[in-house]
């Protein structure tokens, strides 16, 4: 029997959640996606300077492995199917950042027959970082904000169920 | 996804008995190596490979066409994508040839600007090569090393132009800012922290029993097959062709410069195999380090961009300039039909020719070679796709 | 030897094959009839006063105007130092050249680009498929003419304004 979404909320689910995300949010691991220059730039931050290791976050190779994908660079029509069958790959719960001007929106490439406009046309989006390319401590803001939305979540509490909310 | 070109697996009796077949891996495009998106069909007996088929275009972001749309000034920033790693060459290639379209001379100081930033670059670029080739082979600390040291040149670049790694910093006669004050004593004190660290990386990991017998022997690329397969670059010294655009075909102010053009030697293997494509680029940043000192030394005074324009209508004609960029000689052939917006860009790069060498290379190649020929030609996706 | 005199000693050998004019600057460049074009290059990578031993460049260019697709031959010398463009003419609607992917490997690439791009076929080619654009693309993206599809695969390629309040 899971223990997600079984236990009605109180003061003592609401701080092992708290416990819960915590260890989440302090360990996540990305998988290695770059694309184009906000590759290079994502390379840097993990690099000496300003390193992403300190606050968990470790490159993964794979996408069975990961938590988190970090879209850097412009996605092109070729690539958008297989960055769909990426994150299909990758196991729940998982996060998504879209780092760079191209993955947002398409960026300086909106004018090439050839680029997908943004990677929120293929899989959804958690934290959207500005940016051509954006510098290290901008992606390390966004990871900041993507470990605060995982601190937000909710796991053991018990979400309403249609019916409850139908009749309430 | 596509077959056609692909046979079938092949199955085989040994010696004892036993049956092998061969199998058909994908490699890529998303892999834990750093050259960006590129895709390998590989056809393996075991470890050994038979062919390695590229496939490319994953990150073709049409920037040939988006010049038809931009005009010859606003396509500054997409040089830059041409080749990220080292942008500051592309801007001077788009520069270079919209100058000759239209006759225009640049300023000295202007020219001086364009070499300090072009020979940053270039130290950036091989920096993140080598780091990424030791990288690849399994070293993975030199990379942190070289990641840090670019650090300190984007740091410089960034005083320079404002931005890390695409910089848009030249125009089309000249470069748009000049050397902030203080700029000469700050470059030359990283120069003078950063030349015994070369020696420190040949220590780590040049001469390294290990690092040699992974790229020693490696995919030995012969002159005639480089130059056949329009290899340049480091690629082409590395298999002992001495030629370099910046001596031979030169432009700017390299003339003035004292340097040297390392050529492969053969040294811990055959001559044109993977060590000493790697040495070479070892070896050209030491005389970067050269021509940056001497360049830092005699920066004259004056204008840094000479006046164009601002619709600028160079007249109909067509140009091919090549330009001496990190990954080998980048020509940039532009036609213009007289009108604000060019009528046809073709960008030729370097890697292109690298990875269309690597199916030939590949041939009897184990499939952890691969890894490091890719890193040793120094491919980047951008240059293969634009 | 100079470009000059290369170019006249194809002509004596080749005829009208080779245009006339030369126009001499930097990469000199002489027209040459395209079904000849591998008949040249051949010749000039040969020959050991020319040794045109590097294509540097291969390019398409779509003069719709004119209804011809030009493609531009940029040969190098490393043992000379020559430097000479061959441009080859082809008909708009049909674009057809001899391949020249025997002569210099590069050459391989370097044409399916220019059929990807550009539609230009190159007859004798071992394996002329689409190199740059996804397998299934339909269009030749550089053209002046090539309206870009509604959508790929279900990915739409039309994006709202940005600068819509």
């Amino acid at each position: 029997m899971s223990l997600i979404n079984s236990v009605p909320e109180n003061l003592v689910t609401a701080k092992l959640d708290e416990v819960l995300n915590w260890t989440r949010k302090s360990s996540v691991w990305y998988m290695l996606f770059g694309l184009a220059c906000c590759a290079i730039e994502m390379m840097q931050t993990g690099g000496p300077r300003s390193d992403l290791d300190r606050f968990g976050a470790v490159p993964r190779a794979t996408p069975r492995v990961s938590d988190l994908i970090i879209v850097s660079g412009t996605l092109t029509l070729k690539m958008a199917l297989r960055t769909k069958l990426l994150y299909e790959q990758m196991p729940d719960p998982k996060y998504v950042i879209s780092m760079g001007s191209c993955a947002n929106c398409g960026g300086l490439f909106q004018l090439a027959y050839s680029v997908c406009d943004g990677v929120d046309k293929v899989i959804p989006v958690d934290v959207y970082v500005p940016g051509c390319p954006p510098r290290p401590e901008a992606l390390t803001e966004g990871l900041l904000k993507l470990q605060d939305k995982i601190q937000q979540e909710r796991w053991l509490v018990r979400a309403p169920r249609a019916a409850d909310t139908a009749a309430a | 996804m596509n077959a056609d070109a692909i046979d079938l697996d092949v199955r085989r009796e040994t010696s004892r008995g036993l049956e092998t077949e061969e199998m058909t891996l994908n490699m890529g495009p998303q892999h834990p190596s750093t050259h960006g998106v590129l895709r390998f069909v590989v056809k393996a007996d075991g470890e050994v490979m038979r062919r390695a088929i590229p496939d490319i275009g994953y990150l073709h972001r049409s920037i040939e066409k988006i010049a038809e749309k931009v005009g010859y000034h606003g396509f500054m920033p997409y040089t830059d994508r041409v080749d990220y790693v080292s942008a500051m060459q592309c801007n001077q290639g788009w520069a270079m040839a919209c100058e000759k379209l239209a006759g225009i001379e640049v300023p000295r100081k202007g020219e001086y600007c364009r070499v300090i930033a072009c020979e940053f670059g270039r130290l950036a670029s091989h920096l993140l090569s080598v780091g990424a080739t030791g990288m690849d082979i399994g070293a993975v600390t030199p990379f942190t090393h070289a990641i840090r040291e670019r650090e300190y040149i984007n740091d410089i670049l960034e005083e320079l132009c404002g931005a890390r790694l695409t910089f848009n910093y030249m125009r089309i006669g000249g470069c748009a800012w000049d050397l902030p004050p203080g700029f000469v004593g700050r470059a030359v004190k990283f120069l003078d922290r950063f030349e015994p660290l070369i020696d420190e990386y040949n220590e780590l990991i040049s001469f390294n029993k290990i690092y040699v017998e992974r790229l020693a022997n490696v995919a030995v690329v012969s002159r005639e097959m480089a130059i056949a397969w329009n290899l340049v670059g480091p690629n082409l010294r590395g298999s002992g062709v001495k030629y370099d655009v910046r001596k031979d075909a030169p432009y700017s102010v390299y003339p003035e410069f004292e340097f040297d053009v390392p050529v492969g030697t053969g040294e811990r293997g055959t001559l044109g195999d993977s060590y000493d494509r790697y040495m070479v680029r070892m070896r050209e940043m030491e005389e970067s380090c050269k021509i940056l000192r001497q360049a830092l030394a005699g920066v004259p005074e004056g204008p840094v961009v000479a006046k164009v324009a601002r619709m600028f209508k160079p007249p109909a004609g067509e140009v091919y300039v090549r330009v001496e960029a990190s990954r080998g000689d980048m020509g940039w052939f532009v036609v213009s039909d007289g009108s604000a917006f060019p009528y046809r860009v073709h960008i030729r790069t370097g890697s292109f020719a690298a990875m269309a060498i690597i199916e030939e290379l590949s041939k009897g190649l184990m499939i952890a070679d691969l890894v490091a020929v890719i890193a040793t030609l120094d491919i980047v996706a951008p240059e293969v796709d634009r | 030897m100079d470009i000059a005199e290369i170019h006249r000693r194809l002509r004596e050998r080749l005829g009208n094959i080779v245009s006339p004019e030369l126009e001499v600057k930097d990469w000199s460049l002489c027209d040459v009839k395209p079904q000849s074009i591998a008949e040249v290059c051949t010749i000039l990578r040969d020959e050991p006063e020319s040794a045109f031993d590097c294509l540097s460049n291969l390019s398409a260019v779509d003069r719709k105007s004119a209804d011809t697709i030009e493609v531009y031959y940029h040969l190098f010398s490393y043992q000379h130092g020559h430097r000479l463009t061959l441009r080859a003419a082809t008909p708009r609607p049909d674009p057809i050249l001899p391949t020249v992917s025997h002569i210099w490997p590069i050459a391989d690439w370097l044409e399916r680009e220019a059929f990807d791009l550009m539609g230009v076929r190159f007859t004798g080619h071992p394996d002329l498929r689409r190199i740059l654009m996804p397998e299934d693309w339909v269009g030749h993206p550089l053209r002046k003419d090539f309206v870009e599809p509604e959508e790929y695969h279900g990915i739409s390629t039309r994006r709202e304004s940005l600068l819509k309040l």
